[in-house]
């Protein structure tokens, strides 16, 4: 909402002047102090000085210029003012403005005595864009056409006067204020002024002219409202939506441009002046908040308008010439013979609108209840100036004072014009109007409990009284009459809220609340935490990527599980949820390898999403990519047994299986190169993840490097609730321990895990770890078969161990290892 | 003489003084610790003339051998401090010759294994978490997806209210009679703390939510945000401007001043916004706070009683208060990252810096 300084001014005798910094700058933090935020204070009017009427005299070419040519003015002094003008839309006669030397135009451009060309140049010729006028046209903006040969020029018209004379432009600052949703009273000129003068201290009042007419008394009944005199009918057939409605006709109406200062406010406030008729509708919105709709009474069918329901199946093309098709929760106006022309509230249609033939004019002004309007400018897209101020709420109250300021409005663009003023009709109404809102009670003990204030009942009352909350003692408490313009006020909270506003946030003391808690972290929380520190220090960097994702971009990597969509995508094609982590990570590997950072390792933790029985369902999964200088999937064994190891989850509650199968292991398998990769599962056979390295394939799909791209792929939420070791202290020897080192041929198909825990069976109590040193295939050993040398660390809680103690052990483990298909290597 | 048989007679006083010479010139010649501690054994261990000398003084008469003894006694004490002295000198020679062998220039390293790094909003956010850790506050978690219900309706945000216009969110096509979207705001976790009905409440809500906006420097479909909510009698607005001191000063330090104006949030009441002073300039005014020395960080308010009737807390009893602000946001600018795109496109280089 835009608020001119001087409009606020009709209202409120404000003292600041424009050019008062800091005035205005009080002003700004009055207004922001009452949540009315400024965005943006806009200067208006500044940079004309030293602009003046000029006529053109004479036009001349400049030798060896052709894009410009010399001018000679006059500018109301003595003599001919001779200037270089690069324009050429002008011709001797014509009244244009003159930015004399010394003038500061509002780019900052200070306009000095120049010579171009060997021609003398006293000033400049103004555009309008120049003037920050308007964005328009090239060209000077002309103001006056002269008559060539005439020396006669219209009375207004001086030589040599200021141009913000002529033009009628003040001085003035426009403050652009953002108004919440439960302001609707400030989406108004006068009901900010209200707001504005109760915070400063100043007095508030509607002036005289557009505070006399009233609503009359309430009438009911659809039928009511006919009118001989006015010559129109108006009716509300549903009066649930539309409780009350009133109609104004204007005979001898005569559409002209309206005066300058009306055009110039509505242009302030970021509104088009049209005719005065339209401007009158829009300056009342403005200024008091009512939206009013004219119609051409003669266009109008049957003379009048109704308000109902919309039958489906019915049309409306509105006046932006769109077609609507209406349902039946459309609230519309119609005419008398019941043709639908207009939506309710929110724009009108093309048939009945104001031209510059009409002469009778009905000037509808409801009172609309705000849902009905609301849903229906949701559900046409007519989030206009109108439907917003009715959703947010209007005054019920207001429509006379409307119309009539309307009318004046009329009357005094006609007798500006030097036309007859029109003749306005008695009003005429129907609906029953709304009930008066009982008075809400404010308990001064609940305020300043709230608050943490020591407010009095008196300074409270005092507080609401100047924005017109009316009040009267009832013990300790307040009865309150919410003003009529305050529709979002319904409940205590809101007065104490209003209380709270013009009493001050910063006037509040802050105070301490201690939590009588301790802060603490979830075991799940502690876990993810440490989880993210083990895989920086494995040297994997924390991506985030979207949740929202394309579609393709989840089947790039073989998704099967559905996705859940959303209905309106705000980026096209990324409309659903991600399944997996995998392909935005490997999206992220993709935006790195193309700027040469391809040699990284990146991890994500985040939800992923699926439906279960049609239900929407979220998990935590991590993922992991490991795409350096790495061996892909035994990388990425070494960094699961790492995080096993973190995590502290019992090595035995996880086994590592081959991929395959179908649901949830496919799912879980997504992305992954079959001969490379496992899947991880709890006892239960259920899924905790999978690894191993990037299918070839997938790499190819996303435009990525073919190498060996090592994958962990976990669900955290199953992690967690897997059984854990305790981080109770093992006791370890103090006797030193010795190295065994074994190494066997093993055929491919046993899988060297299998050995190692036949290794760790045989050694017992004294297997103080085992570790896999080196695996051969080549020159040696048999074709089918692999070599693996294991160390065994050995030591015992009581004694140093023997020769015999370690020959025996030794000869254990062969056996066992034998046992499980190995031979020990010569 | 350093004979290897073994002597027959005492030496004579000369003898003795030539052994002693003849062992010094040896000593100095000696290059290396090992050279010199093999020559010490010889002059002065268990072979040593020395010592076979000792054994032949029981064959002297009597009244010589302490005479002899003595003379045998200096000679040992002639060469003993010369090797010793000699040992030091080599000792420090060799460390010299280590000092040049082993010198290593520092800045010729080759780089390690690359260091992992947090993400920056992970990071903000983990500051964030402990702040409120020590303040006595729970990290509360809620699911992304969420019913219309907690997002909306629960928040005193009912169908047809004007909010909801402004929220623009992301809904589900789903068939089921329930209306799901992804959750607008971090406030619905508010709802579920109210719902589990354990009082008091002295949490915060950090989480991903969801917009329809349309990415730009400032604007991410998917942002993360964080959320405060504290309900326990009597719980004031004041409470709620010193908590926002208290927070505002752990993250950003003391000299950081905040303030409430005027807002509004369906599910607080009275509502409002807080700024905090311009961490670029400190209230100077400069270009990020556009010249006001004043940056809005986030809103806050009173819970709204309706919120209360919603989740069945008595609002007459208790009273609590929100409030909730970004945490990407507050990443961009504690950080002065240009644009907030950068966090999601996960480039190593922009990733590694933090």
């Amino acid at each position: 909402m835009r608020a001119p300084l001087s409009w606020l001014k009709d209202f409120t005798p404000i003292e600041a002047d424009p050019g008062d910094a800091a005035a205005i700058g009080h002003l700004r933090d009055a207004f922001d102090s009452l949540g009315l935020v400024v965005e943006q204070v806009e200067r208006v009017g500044e940079g004309l000085e030293g602009v003046v009427l000029a006529q053109v005299l004479e036009v001349l070419p400049i030798e060896g210029a052709d894009r410009i040519r010399q001018v000679f003015v006059d500018a109301g002094g003595e003599g001919r003012v001779e200037i270089v003008c690069g324009a050429t839309n002008f011709a001797p006669g014509d009244v244009v403005p003159l930015a004399t030397v010394g003038a500061e135009l509002p780019n900052g451009m200070v306009i000095a005595r120049r010579k171009m060309r060997g021609v003398t140049s006293d000033g400049m010729l103004c555009s309008g864009r120049e003037l920050h006028l308007d964005d328009g046209v090239d060209g000077l903006l002309v103001l006056a056409k002269g008559e060539t040969g005439s020396g006669e020029l219209p009375e207004a018209i001086k030589l040599g006067a200021p141009l913000a004379e002529y033009l009628g432009i003040e001085r003035d600052v426009v403050f652009h204020l953002e108004i919440e949703p439960n302001r609707p009273d400030c989406l108004s000129i006068a009901g900010i002024a209200r707001d504005l003068a109760a915070a400063v201290g100043l007095s508030f009042s509607l002036p005289a002219a557009t505070s006399g007419a009233r609503s009359g008394p309430a009438t009911s009944g659809p039928e009511a409202g006919a009118g001989e005199e006015s010559g129109a009918t108006i009716k509300t057939f549903a009066p649930e939506a539309c409780p009350r409605l009133l109609g104004q006709v204007l005979t001898g109406v005569v559409p002209v441009p309206s005066p300058e200062r009306v055009a110039r406010r509505l242009e302030l406030a970021g509104m088009r002046p049209i005719n005065s008729v339209v401007d009158a509708s829009n300056y009342v919105m403005l200024e008091l908040g009512q939206p009013t709709h004219p119609y051409d009474l003669d266009r109008l069918g049957g003379g009048g308008i109704s308000v109902r329901w919309a039958r489906p199946g019915e049309h409306l093309e509105t006046l932006d010439g769109n077609d609507h098709a209406l349902v039946a929760e459309d609230l519309v106006i119609t005419d008398a013979n019941d043709e639908v022309v207009g939506l309710a509230g929110a724009m009108g249609g093309a048939s009945s609108e104001i031209t510059e033939a009409t002469r009778r004019v009905l000037l509808e002004v409801a009172d609309f209840e705000s849902r009905a309007i609301g849903t229906a400018a949701q559900r046409h897209g007519l989030r206009t100036e109108a439907s917003v101020r009715f959703w947010r709420g209007t005054d019920p109250e207001g429509l006379g004072r409307a119309a009539a300021r309307f009318a004046q409005l009329v009357i005094e663009a006609q007798l500006a014009a030097g036309l007859e003023a029109p003749v306005v009709a008695p009003v005429l109404l129907a609906g029953p109007g709304r009930a008066e809102r009982p008075p809400i009670r404010l308990r001064i003990s609940r305020l300043n409990a709230l608050l943490g204030t020591e407010l009095t009942q008196s300074r409270v009352a005092e507080l609401l009284a100047p924005i017109e909350f009316s009040s009267t003692p009832d013990g300790e408490d307040l009865l309150v009459r919410v003003p009529s313009f305050r529709p979002d006020a319904t409940r205590e909270v809101d007065l104490i809220e209003e209380v709270a506003r013009h009493h001050g946030y910063r006037a509040i003391e802050p105070t301490q609340r201690r939590s009588p808690k301790v802060g603490r972290l979830s075991e799940g929380q502690r876990a993810r935490r440490e989880l993210r520190r083990v895989l920086q220090g494995l040297g994997a960097s924390e991506a985030w990527t979207s949740s929202l994702v394309d579609p393709a971009l989840l089947a790039r990597v073989g998704s099967l599980a559905p996705a859940l969509e959303v209905l309106n995508p705000v980026v096209s094609g990324e409309s659903a949820l991600r399944t997996h982590l995998l392909p935005g990570l490997l999206a992220a590997l993709g935006h790195n390898e193309a700027r040469r950072n391809g040699a990284i390792r990146l991890f994500e933790i985040g939800k992923v999403f699926h439906t279960e029985d049609g239900v929407p369902a979220e998990e935590e999964h991590l993922a992991v990519l490991l795409a350096g200088t790495d061996d892909g999937a035994p990388a990425a064994v070494r960094l699961w047994q790492r995080l096993l190891d973190a995590t502290r989850v019992e090595p035995g509650a996880v086994n590592l299986g081959a991929l395959g199968g179908t649901g949830a292991d496919a799912h879980a398998a997504a992305g992954l190169y079959p001969s490379r990769a496992g899947l991880l599962s709890d006892a239960s056979g259920a899924v905790v993840g999978a690894l191993g390295e990037v299918d070839p394939g997938v790499l190819e799909r996303f435009g990525l490097e073919q190498r060996p791209v090592g994958v962990v792929v976990l669900n955290l939420d199953a992690l967690f609730a897997l059984p854990r070791r305790p981080a109770r202290a093992r006791p370890i020897s103090r006797f030193p321990s010795s190295d065994l080192d074994l190494a066997f041929v093993l055929p491919e198909e046993v899988p060297a895990a299998e050995l190692e825990a036949a290794l760790r069976a045989a050694s017992g109590e004294e297997l103080e770890s085992i570790t896999l040193i080196d695996v051969y295939r080549g020159p040696g050993i048999a074709e089918g078969a692999r070599g693996l040398t294991f160390r065994l660390r050995l030591s015992s809680l009581e004694h140093t161990l023997s020769d015999a103690e370690l020959v025996e052990l030794r000869r254990r483990n062969i056996e066992a290892a034998t046992a499980r298909g190995a031979t020990l290597r010569g | 003489m350093t004979d290897q048989d073994e002597p027959q007679s005492f030496p004579s006083a000369e003898e003795l003084e030539a052994f002693v010479a003849s062992s010094l010139m040896a000593i100095e010649k000696v290059t290396d610790l090992a050279g010199l501690d093999e020559l010490e054994a010889t002059l002065l261990g268990r072979r040593s003339p020395l010592l076979a000398w000792r054994r032949l003084l029981g064959v002297l008469p009597p009244a010589e051998r302490p005479s002899a003894g003595e003379s045998l006694q200096i000679a040992r004490r002639g060469i003993e401090p010369v090797v010793e002295a000699r040992r030091a000198e080599l000792a420090e020679a060799e460390r010299a010759r280590r000092l040049v062998a082993d010198r290593l220039d520092l800045t010729e390293v080759l780089p390690g294994p690359l260091a992992g790094h947090l993400h920056l909003v992970t990071q903000v956010r983990e500051q964030l978490e402990d702040v409120f850790l020590g303040m006595g506050y729970e990290i509360a978690e809620g699911p992304e997806v969420e019913t219309d219900w907690y997002n909306f309706t629960a928040l005193n945000i009912p169908q047809y209210h004007p909010a909801r216009s402004s929220q623009d969110s992301f809904y589900l096509d789903l068939a089921d009679k329930e209306t799901y979207l992804l959750r607008t705001q971090t406030s619905p976790v508010q709802i579920r703390l109210l719902e589990r009905g354990e009082l008091p409440i002295y949490a915060v809500a950090p989480g991903r939510v969801y917009r329809r906006d349309t990415p730009d420097a400032r604007h991410l479909p998917v942002f993360h945000q964080i959320e405060g909510i504290v309900v326990d009698k009597g719980v004031t607005f004041g409470d709620l401007a010193g908590t926002i001191r208290t927070f505002v000063g752990a993250i950003f330090g003391t000299e950081i001043k905040t303030r409430l104006r005027p807002g509004y949030f369906p599910f607080t009441e009275p509502s409002a916004e807080f700024e905090i002073t311009c961490t670029i300039c400190h209230g100077e005014g400069c270009r990020t706070c556009s010249g006001s020395g004043w940056i809005e960080l986030g809103g806050c308010g009173m819970v709204h009683p309706a919120v209360f009737e919603a989740t069945g807390v008595d609002s007459e009893l208790y009273s609590g208060f929100a409030f909730g602000f970004g945490i990407d946001r507050l990443a961009l600018m504690a950080h002065e990252v240009e644009d907030l795109r950068t966090f999601i496109e996960n480039d190593i280089r922009f990733l590694t810096q933090f």
